[in-house]
């Protein structure tokens, strides 16, 4: 029996959303970038923003994301999304403009393109991918990086007094009058992967509604960085991650 | 808005010229000596008139990125900056280049190295006609050495930017962006609807309505094999660019003995003292290259051919005239005059420097 005939005894409760194209992703098993990647893709069908959006991709894992979600992309410099998207955005507002952007790209080396595009309230959703650690280039030492953990560049664990402290970024971002909805979702249980959906719908509506800068920070996995088996990865956040940055909304949608 | 004349600085002229072109974006950072475009742009607000987005970034990194992103769109979007903001877009003005993306980016240059002076210099030829940034990419670029041709080339880099798909640059000295002369503004036309930048602008990321497939702004290729064709895809278009667009004016070049080299304002200053020389009974020409890239070599090269030596002036240690011996392959002797660090030389310091370089 082949894959047809098993759709039409009507067995079919689940499959790859219409926006996400049939290709081999370049991301590891286990890591939450595929998982968000399906929500950006179904948010988007749902609330029929399918040409209406432009998504700016970060450089870091997701560079990538143009070739899994059927929507216009530009490829943004790393950590310049958001002074992209600011442009693409206030070009014409009538389109939905996102930005998807790692620790590195979002809260290292762009935290100055993220705070002055939140602080002018442009009215773009942020997806924040929070894993701690560098993908990419091989597992180097994040801004989000706890305390103690091991990276390429920290290989005896981040110490606070040589790398200075884990930066928390989504809460500054909540402090600043142009944001309209900050929250903190991850995407490791399936209760979580719903509440994370809900959580991108409200922020994509909210930017399509010139509402201000909506953030959606997602913790997640990076089970090749880290060196653990993909359900170990999900224990090991539970435990560590969601103590330095718990979920949650930081600043509900008003 | 009609054609209208006005006395103005020249960074005043790119703005309104700006504006009267139908262009969509201008996003920019403060900067001396141009901080002038962007603060007539606050107050013509033309986002009232004809819809054009004007934005302070946070910085000339962000500025850039701004324009890439805009440009992405199909949109006519600027910046411009001074030498050491220009520096610091040179990441952006690479990725513009590689995404094949128009833009116009406008430089006053100021004196550096470093943070330098305020004051006028042409020390960023290098950094505009090679490269700049990083990889194989050319800018165009105009040097403009009137009130009148900073307005005039806001309106020249675009149509050439967008017919070419590459970042086009004014390259002004400081002298250029705060003089006040004449300038014949143009009539204003219309911002293109959004039906027009989508047929000019196929590759344009506007949203997929109407298209069926995606667009996508990218300059990242990690297939080696694609990645070397896109360079050959840009190397040709820089060829055709060399072949089409080379811009220069000769003065005096008809019976002259002798050839100065200038472009910008210190074309301007030359000619000065090559008509006090013509006085003393000395002919010296003058060639200006409007193009810095693509330039003019073998223009150059073809009045040199009955000249007895060459002196290239510039507001720099020396950067045009290696493009000039280029053009004339050491067939006669080239020398070169400049001054730094913000000092312009009257006409008679250039008359003086060239008669002691040739012995006259």
């Amino acid at each position: 029996m082949n894959q047809d005939e098993i759709i039409k005894q009507g067995t079919k409760v689940y499959s790859r959303p219409r926006l996400m194209d049939d290709r081999n992703m370049h991301y590891c098993p286990g890591c939450s970038h595929g998982v968000v990647h399906k929500l950006v893709s179904e948010v988007i069908e749902e609330l029929g923003l399918e040409d209406k959006t432009i998504g700016i991709a970060p450089v870091g894992c997701a560079v990538f994301a143009y070739h899994y979600i059927d929507v216009d992309w530009v490829e943004a410099a790393h950590g310049r999304a958001p002074a992209v998207a600011t442009a693409v955005k206030r070009l014409d507002p009538s389109r939905m403009v996102f930005t998807y952007q790692g620790d590195g790209d979002l809260a290292a080396i762009g935290t100055a393109e993220t705070i002055h595009a939140a602080n002018r309230g442009e009215n773009i959703a942020m997806i924040f991918i929070n894993n701690g650690i560098y993908g990419m280039t091989g597992g180097q030492m994040a801004p989000t990086t706890l305390e103690g953990m091991k990276t390429a560049t920290t290989p005896y664990g981040r110490r606070v007094d040589l790398n200075g402290y884990p930066l928390n970024i989504t809460p500054l971002l909540a402090q600043l009058p142009g944001t309209c909805y900050v929250t903190r979702q991850s995407v490791h249980t399936a209760a979580s992967v719903r509440k994370c959906k809900a959580a991108i719908k409200k922020a994509f509506q909210a930017a399509l509604d010139g509402r201000g800068t909506a953030v959606i920070e997602v913790v997640s996995t990076c089970n090749s960085g880290w060196k653990m088996s993909p359900a170990k990865a999900n224990e090991w956040m539970e435990e560590n991650m969601f103590k330095a940055y718990p979920l949650g909304d930081l600043k509900p949608l008003e | 808005m009609n054609e209208e004349v006005r006395l103005m600085k020249g960074n005043e002229a790119i703005a309104h010229a700006a504006i009267r072109y139908g262009v969509d974006g201008y996003f920019g950072y403060p900067i001396t000596p141009q901080s002038e475009v962007l603060e007539t742009l606050e107050a013509e607000m033309p986002w009232e008139t004809t819809g054009m987005v004007v934005l302070q970034a946070e910085s000339e990194v962000s500025s850039i990125n701004m324009v890439y992103g805009g440009a992405s769109t199909g949109a006519a979007v600027m910046t411009s900056s001074s030498s050491p903001g220009i520096s610091l877009m040179q990441e952006g003005i690479s990725y513009i280049a590689a995404a094949e993306l128009p833009a116009l980016i406008v430089n006053v240059m100021r004196g550096g190295p470093g943070l330098g002076t305020i004051h006028p210099s042409q020390s960023d030829y290098f950094q505009a006609t090679k490269g700049g940034g990083h990889g194989d990419y050319h800018l165009i670029v105009l040097a403009p050495a009137t009130v009148q041709e900073m307005a005039d080339f806001v309106g020249l880099g675009f149509d050439l930017a967008f017919k070419y798909r590459t970042p086009a640059m004014i390259l002004a000295d400081g002298i250029v962006g705060q003089m006040m002369e004449k300038v014949v503004l143009p009539p204003a036309r219309p911002r293109r609807t959004p039906e027009e930048v989508a047929k000019q602008c196929p590759w344009a990321v506007t949203g997929k309505k109407g298209r069926g497939h995606r667009n996508v702004a990218t300059s990242l290729e990690l297939d080696s094999a694609i990645m070397e064709k896109n360079n050959e895809r840009f190397q040709r278009t820089y060829d055709e660019i060399k072949r089409n667009e080379v811009r220069y004016k000769t003065y005096y070049t008809d019976d002259c003995d002798y050839l100065i080299v200038a472009f910008g304002s210190v074309a301007r200053i030359c000619l000065k003292s090559i008509e006090e020389a013509r006085k003393q009974g000395i002919k010296i020409g003058l060639v200006r290259p409007i193009t810095l890239w693509p330039f003019p070599y073998d223009e150059i090269a073809e009045i040199a051919s009955h000249v007895k030596g060459i002196l290239v002036v510039e507001l720099n240690a020396g950067q045009m005239i290696e493009d000039v011996r280029l053009a004339v392959s050491h067939s006669l002797p080239v020398h070169h005059f400049g001054r730094m660090g913000g000092i312009v030389p009257n006409p008679l310091e250039v008359l003086n420097a060239f008669k002691q370089k040739f012995g006259l």
